[in-house]
């Protein structure tokens, strides 16, 4: 038997924990006051309804647990869009070698970003709110006013349906966030750079006495993220085959809030990739579940501000215990 | 602790379902589940545009008459797509028989329209054409085009004679609409794009601090204009703040679109000649009864069904009817 002590321990060493938990109430409450929420059809479009901000979010997870946070994620990701869809289209070339183009300059655009926070010791948060007023205008300036239409199959791929058992609708979007999420745990929690982004997080000091090289984990972490919002562009070129400068405006915050929710610390160094995904599947199953109650857009949003703020009232709790 | 954290969570969201669950049950009167009452939803491109909140308020109360439950999502911003698509896709999981939807994007949401119509949802443009216009089984809009050529024409015959001498605030740049509109008033005023008597053309996203600063920019350049189109009422309001601050605005014509009771005022004040009425509630209203109409017998309105515009000013020019704007202020929605 675990004593009272031990298993609240367990819960702080678990942080995804608490929001697993908030996830199954939230479904199984849907499921009894709803007749529509409960279906293979339905759960399966809440997570395709969270691909994007879900993977946006698994970047922004990096960052925060470095105790930055990225604003300029989703305009990133926009920019890769509108890269990936007008070289297509306009130039003619291959989907892949776009796919491969629009990912690469998101990491640059992260290569920069790292570079900056960590040459000359700015804010992150300084520094991503600069680059989101950048990006987007060089969004802007590229698109010309123009949306692009997506009718390049690679570019739509993540967006195809396999069947499973006959009826369980799969997107590739899905396993490829999944399997994104498996490996950023693995990275995270089994490896020595996994360590340092903790470590770096906890207390850069710290971390730089026992010989961690602060300055290039952090380059890292932010080259990685850019490489995630690459990939969250594909993402979303699969949910909607358009590539619109004006899409994903809340993109950022909307990803801050599935990490929050997550039970990722925004002081850094405490956190997960799993709660961050159930962070993403609660923001995706309030919605759908509100609408499937009959419950106007504005409730949904205070619902959802609601729990990002119990979130960091849980965090806040729990950090006050440990000490 | 944690475990008092996992208690509030779990109380909020008790609580929010079982709101959810109150409001459903009032919602359908005491019907058995599911029977009888027909599900329309609603999707507009934000929550916060007065003209969209018209459209809703509106649909609601016609669908409370007609004893229809109505849903009513927007997205979070004007061109929010993902979250049109998103709400689409709930709406049919909710059992929604009629989606009537204000585009955001004109192609941004055509696979979310398809899939619903393919599992047999009617679905309605509201406002905004989708592109191509046959993507809805049937759009109720205003006819932007010619609401852009009757402020044309209008202030064409207000000029009385003067060369135009024109500044252009446009809306979204992309957007069918404010094509629309732009290229109607340009039809109306008798000029080409590129014509030297264009001054200035400004994207505003139809936001009045946005218009201001444009036009003010644009008075930097030349102030000796004739003429302002906007594309609606709030950019009109920017580019009047603009003009009274240099004294010049008793000189020159500002065209408007739109019909909100604030433009009509400013058009019964004198700040803008005339404006180009729209009937975003008749659009909502029919928009209802087809979906209403459409549970009972099955039958799917089609094609494009034009709500109309009407010109209010109190300086009425021959060759162009209007209204003025007492019957303006009866007839504006919100």
């Amino acid at each position: 038997m675990s004593t009272i002590k031990e298993r609240s321990e367990f819960i702080l060493r678990t942080p995804a924990i608490g929001p697993a938990l908030a996830l199954v109430v939230a479904v199984v409450v849907f499921s009894i006051t709803t007749d529509t929420f409960l279906n293979v059809d339905n759960l399966s479009l809440v997570v395709q309804q969270s691909l994007v901000i879900g993977t946006l979010a698994l970047g922004q997870t990096l960052v925060i647990l470095t105790s930055g946070i990225d604003l300029a994620n989703a305009a990133i990701a926009v920019f890769a869009t509108l890269l990936m869809a007008k070289l297509t289209l306009e130039s003619g070339m291959p989907g892949v070698v776009a796919l491969l183009i629009g990912i690469v300059v998101a990491a640059a655009i992260g290569a920069v970003t790292g570079g900056i926070v960590t040459g000359f010791r700015l804010p992150p948060f300084i520094v991503t709110l600069g680059m989101l007023t950048i990006v987007t205008a060089v969004s802007r300036i590229y698109a010309a006013g123009q949306s692009f239409p997506v009718t390049d199959d690679t570019l739509g791929f993540l967006g195809q349906k396999q069947y499973l058992f006959g009826q369980v609708e799969v997107t590739y979007g899905m396993v490829l966030m999944l399997v994104m999420y498996i490996g950023l745990w693995y990275a995270l929690t089994r490896t020595a750079w996994g360590k340092h982004v903790y470590a770096v997080g906890n207390d850069p000091e710290a971390a730089r006495l026992s010989g961690i090289h602060v300055r290039r984990s952090l380059l890292g972490v932010y080259v990685v993220a850019g490489v995630i919002y690459g990939i969250a562009a594909w993402q979303a070129l699969g949910r909607v085959p358009n590539a619109d400068p004006n899409a994903f405006q809340l993109g950022n915050l909307d990803s801050i809030t599935a990490v929050v929710i997550g039970g990722t610390s925004l002081f850094g160094g405490r956190g997960s990739v799993i709660g961050t995904l159930v962070g993403a599947l609660i923001v995706a199953v309030l919605r759908s579940g509100l609408t499937q109650a009959g419950i106007d857009n504005l409730y949904q949003d205070v619902a959802t501000g609601v729990l990002v703020i119990a979130a960091v009232a849980v965090d806040r709790f729990s950090r006050g215990r440990q000490r | 602790m944690g475990r008092r954290g996992l208690a509030i969570i779990a109380a909020g969201l008790i609580a929010l379902a079982a709101s959810g669950c109150t409001s459903q049950k009032t919602g359908s009167g005491g019907q058995p589940a599911d029977g009888g009452r027909i599900k329309v939803g609603l999707v507009t491109k934000t929550d916060s545009n007065p003209y969209f909140v018209a459209l809703r308020d509106s649909a609601k109360a016609e669908a409370q008459t007609l004893g229809a439950d109505l849903i009513a999502l927007a997205g979070k911003f004007d061109g929010d797509n993902e979250g049109q698509v998103a709400a689409i896709e709930n709406l049919v999981q909710q059992g929604a028989k009629t989606i009537m939807i204000t585009p955001s994007n004109s192609t941004g949401v055509l696979g979310a329209i398809k899939k619903a119509r393919d599992r047999g949802v009617l679905v309605i443009a509201l406002d905004t054409e989708t592109d191509p216009k046959e993507a809805v089984d049937a759009t109720f809009a205003s006819d932007n085009t010619e609401a852009g050529r009757m402020q044309g024409t209008y202030v064409k015959a207000a000029l009385a004679g003067k060369a135009p001498k024109v500044i252009m605030l446009d809306g979204t740049p992309g957007s069918t609409v404010s094509e629309q509109r732009h290229n109607g008033f340009l039809q109306g005023v008798g000029l080409k794009d590129g014509d030297p008597a264009i001054v200035g053309v400004e994207a505003t996203n139809g936001e009045q601090n946005k218009a201001q600063t444009a036009t003010e920019n644009l008075l930097q350049r030349d102030a000796t204009l004739t003429a302002v189109y906007t594309l609606n009422e709030p950019a009109a309001r920017g580019a009047y703040v603009a003009l009274q601050a240099k004294a010049i605005a008793a000189q020159v014509v500002i065209g408007s679109i739109d019909g909100s009771c604030q433009g009509v005022k400013d058009v019964k004040d004198g700040k803008v000649v005339a404006t180009v009425m729209q009937f975003p509630k008749k659009m909502a209203a029919q928009g209802v009864q087809a979906a209403v109409e459409f549970g009972k017998s099955g039958k799917k309105p089609t094609g494009f069904v034009n709500t109309g515009v009407t010109v209010i000013t109190d300086k009425p020019v021959s060759g162009l009817q209007s209204q003025d704007t007492a019957w303006g202020l009866q007839n504006c929605w919100g």
